[in-house]
């Protein structure tokens, strides 16, 4: 077994190998929801679906491996750690709780999330960010540290993305385009070179605010506490902050 | 801007009749009563009058009549005045024409031109007062076969997640926000009452809601507004919403007036935006995709209960159900042209789709030969309106059928169209609290099972007519429908026989 994670006293290890996604999953469910263990180190994963999907209590899952699709659907209170890439759809409607990838992501990370956070050390896929939503007093959190593909914040209602941009050699832009296409609420910051072109027509650009530091020097140490780095050098770029021009962006389609 | 539109309605109003009590200018939505104290008169602006007929039914001396405004254009077959007045509308506006309810246009009603059987003399009638006549259903994949213990006599196979329901008749989607939370409470009660289901449709299930979940359908749409675990795990079935009969192809905006704090905190949003749902969901770009998410939701409610996908009927609905089938679903509910919706575009909502009748006929047949038709139930939507609709879908191969326009006809809906407004004078298709309240869930949820408890004897009736004791064997039964002026190739689709034959 083992590379490079220490296993904590009191977690369960699991060995994926080979396992169907189906009973890995009962198996993670039935010791975490009815076995009175709260943290579960899964080795050897590899593809397998709906990891920690529609867990409902504050327990600890951490993967070695690749995890599959819908990593953590529907997720309400737990924290998952992957050593490796997390594919598709991670993070996908999260209610609370947060993923920590310590590596890339694929498409749509975080799509609809309304609640937690998710932290991805490399790059994501396309339309990260998708219809963020936040209300209740939950503000869901997006945290990429390299860069991302078209989309970004597509449909964005609520919510924090930050793009850190550090994948990408020193001052290259962004390759994304569309980003915050029909964006309606919510904040994305972007760390390095964006241009006008390269955004949705709903979005606007500003310097950020005193406020608006606060919030991305926070994110950037607990970034830095998940993957190491130094804050003070992310903190020293050029940051540009996205926000909604307008509340209801489709409000004079029609005709009443 | 002039408006160059001439109103659709005139008011006629009895003077001697009259008593100025301003019941009338207090109940409509649309303002078009007003009470001039000076004159003590009350005036009516005939040009906003929508057709509802609240003040009508609510005048305590019976003064108020409405009829459509006689105003002729010169005749003129293709220039209908509908086809003026939504240019004038648009020419004022820049903007897409919305409506409401389903479609209006005289494309050829089915139902109307299929007649049921009835026994005479070779196999005796039923007759359901005496006999027991059994409605239930049960929503959910079967298995190909099932084996018995013959020990124990007990069943060996295990089955997937089954919903048992009383009448073939579910509460189809109408979220909170396009409807009131009276509304919703009244459907959730009633169908609580008479052993079925309502359906949240995508906007969540408010908290006051919850006790009546084990009577839900939670729709997960790709908003995912009101959608977590909680929400997953307290429905009694969930329902990816792929498309609706009213507007396939295309998502829906909740404008943000709608978007009371009630609302807003229902779907997980802050009040006063718009919520946005999309045409496609995201993550679902195939049929593989689909699945994906069809296995999303099991997984978050742990294998114990139906996944269906809701589906709008298009041309290619048959192929498509067969994948759906593929991708794992339990149950397929498909909404047909007719289908109706809170706010739609106008020219989506008249031209896009097919009726349902021809699609269910299509999914059923398509199914049966590709030998996968017990692996789902089928949930007909769109149009259903009497009991003779419900048993003439089942006859065509629905496990049951959705309704919403005949729902809401109970309320007092008088299908004016003018849901997206949100002004309901009858207090239904409005987040109004002076207008909601008019809805009260007691009144409401009887009224609702009352229809029910209505169509059900009716269909028991007609059932017992055709000497047959049990919906079950009335399900895709076609040989009980015969056609009546339809032609062959209508026939060939919808699987009957001419009359007569």
């Amino acid at each position: 077994m083992a590379e490079g994670v220490a296993v904590a006293a009191g977690t369960l290890e699991i060995d994926a190998r080979g396992v169907y996604y189906r009973e890995l999953n009962a198996r993670v469910r039935t010791q975490l929801d009815g076995g009175g263990c709260t943290r579960v180190l899964i080795r050897n994963v590899c593809g397998q679906r709906y990891i920690g999907t529609g867990l409902r209590r504050p327990v600890r899952i951490e993967i070695e491996g690749t995890p599959g699709n819908d990593l953590g659907a529907f997720m309400d209170g737990p924290s998952i750690i992957v050593y490796g890439n997390a594919q598709d759809a991670c993070g996908n409607t999260l209610n609370s709780g947060e993923v920590i990838v310590h590596g890339r992501a694929g498409d749509i990370v975080g799509y609809s999330m309304r609640g937690g956070r998710v932290f991805v050390r490399d790059d994501v896929g396309y339309r990260a960010g998708i219809h963020m939503k936040e209300g209740g007093g939950r503000r869901p959190v997006l945290v990429i540290g390299g860069t991302a593909q078209p989309f970004l914040g597509e449909y964005m209602a609520g919510g924090v993305i930050l793009v850190l941009g550090l994948t990408m050699p020193p001052g290259e832009r962004h390759r994304a385009d569309f980003i915050g296409t029909g964006m309606h609420g919510g904040v994305i910051y972007l760390r390095g070179q964006v241009e006008g072109w390269q955004l949705g027509r709903e979005v606007g650009t500003a310097e950020l605010d005193e406020a608006d530091w606060r919030q991305v020097e926070a994110l950037v140490h607990d970034y830095v506490a998940c993957f190491g780095g130094n804050a003070g050098e992310i903190l020293s770029g050029q940051f540009t902050k996205l926000f909604p021009l307008y509340l209801r962006p489709y409000g004079n389609l029609y005709a009443y | 801007m002039k408006s160059y539109l001439a109103g659709r309605f005139v008011i006629d109003r009895s003077q001697d009749r009259c008593i100025r009590c301003q019941v009338c200018v207090r109940q409509c939505g649309f303002e078009v009563h007003s009470y001039d104290t000076e004159d003590d008169e009350i005036i009516s602006s005939d040009n906003r009058c929508v057709g509802c007929h609240r003040c009508v039914v609510f005048c305590p001396t019976g003064a108020l009549s409405v009829r459509a405004n006689p105003l002729s254009y010169r005749a003129n077959a293709n220039w209908q005045p509908e086809a003026i007045e939504d240019v004038l509308k648009q020419a004022e506006t820049g903007g897409v024409l919305l409506t409401g309810m389903g479609n209006d246009k005289p494309y050829r009603i089915y139902w109307d031109h299929l007649v049921l059987n009835a026994s005479q003399v070779t196999n005796p009638s039923i007759d359901p007062l005496r006999e027991p006549m059994e409605l239930k259903t049960f929503i959910g994949a079967k298995p190909a076969r099932v084996e018995v213990d013959p020990a124990s006599g007990a069943l060996a196979t295990s089955m997937p997640p089954q919903v048992p329901i009383d009448v073939p008749i579910l509460f189809s989607a109408m979220s909170f926000g396009s409807i009131s939370l009276q509304v919703q409470e009244s459907l959730a009660r009633a169908a609580s009452g008479a052993g079925t289901l309502f359906n949240t449709g995508e906007g969540g299930l408010h908290r006051s809601l919850y006790r009546y979940a084990d009577h839900a359908v939670v729709q997960v749409a790709s908003g995912r507004f009101g959608v977590d675990a909680g929400y997953l795990e307290a429905g009694r079935m969930v329902e990816i919403k792929i498309g609706q009969g009213a507007k396939p192809g295309i998502g829906g905006h909740l404008p943000g007036e709608k978007v009371s704090a009630e609302v807003a905190a229902t779907r997980m949003i802050p009040p006063g935006t718009d919520a946005l749902s999309p045409a496609p969901h995201h993550d679902i770009y195939s049929i593989e995709d689909l699945a994906q998410l069809i296995f999303a939701l099991k997984e978050a409610t742990g294998y114990s209960k139906p996944v269906g996908v809701k589906i709008a009927a298009v041309h290619n609905v048959a192929a498509i159900a067969s994948g759906i089938v593929r991708a794992g679903a339990d149950y397929i509910a498909i909404d047909g042209l007719r289908g109706s919706t809170g706010a739609a575009p106008k020219v989506m909502r008249d031209h896009v789709g097919i009726p349902i009748e021809l699609a269910l006929a299509a999914v059923d047949t398509r199914l049966r030969q590709e030998g996968i038709r017990h692996r789902v139930s089928i949930i007909a939507a769109g149009g259903i309106r009497s009991s003779a609709d419900v048993l003439k879908a089942i006859a065509l191969g629905a496990d049951a059928v959705y309704i919403a326009t005949a729902a809401l006809v109970a309320l007092g809906c008088h299908v004016c169209q003018m849901c997206y407004t949100g002004k309901c004078s009858w207090g239904i298709a409005t987040q109004n609290p002076y207008l909601s309240r008019r809805v009260n869930p007691d009144i409401g949820a009887q009224r609702l099972a009352n229809l029910l408890r209505g169509w059900s004897h009716e269909i028991q009736e007609m059932l017992g007519g055709m000497g047959v004791n049990a919906l079950e064997s009335l399900r895709g039964n076609r040989l009980h429908l015969r056609a009546v002026g339809l032609t062959e190739h209508e026939m060939r689709v919808l699987g009957v026989r001419p009359a007569g034959e």
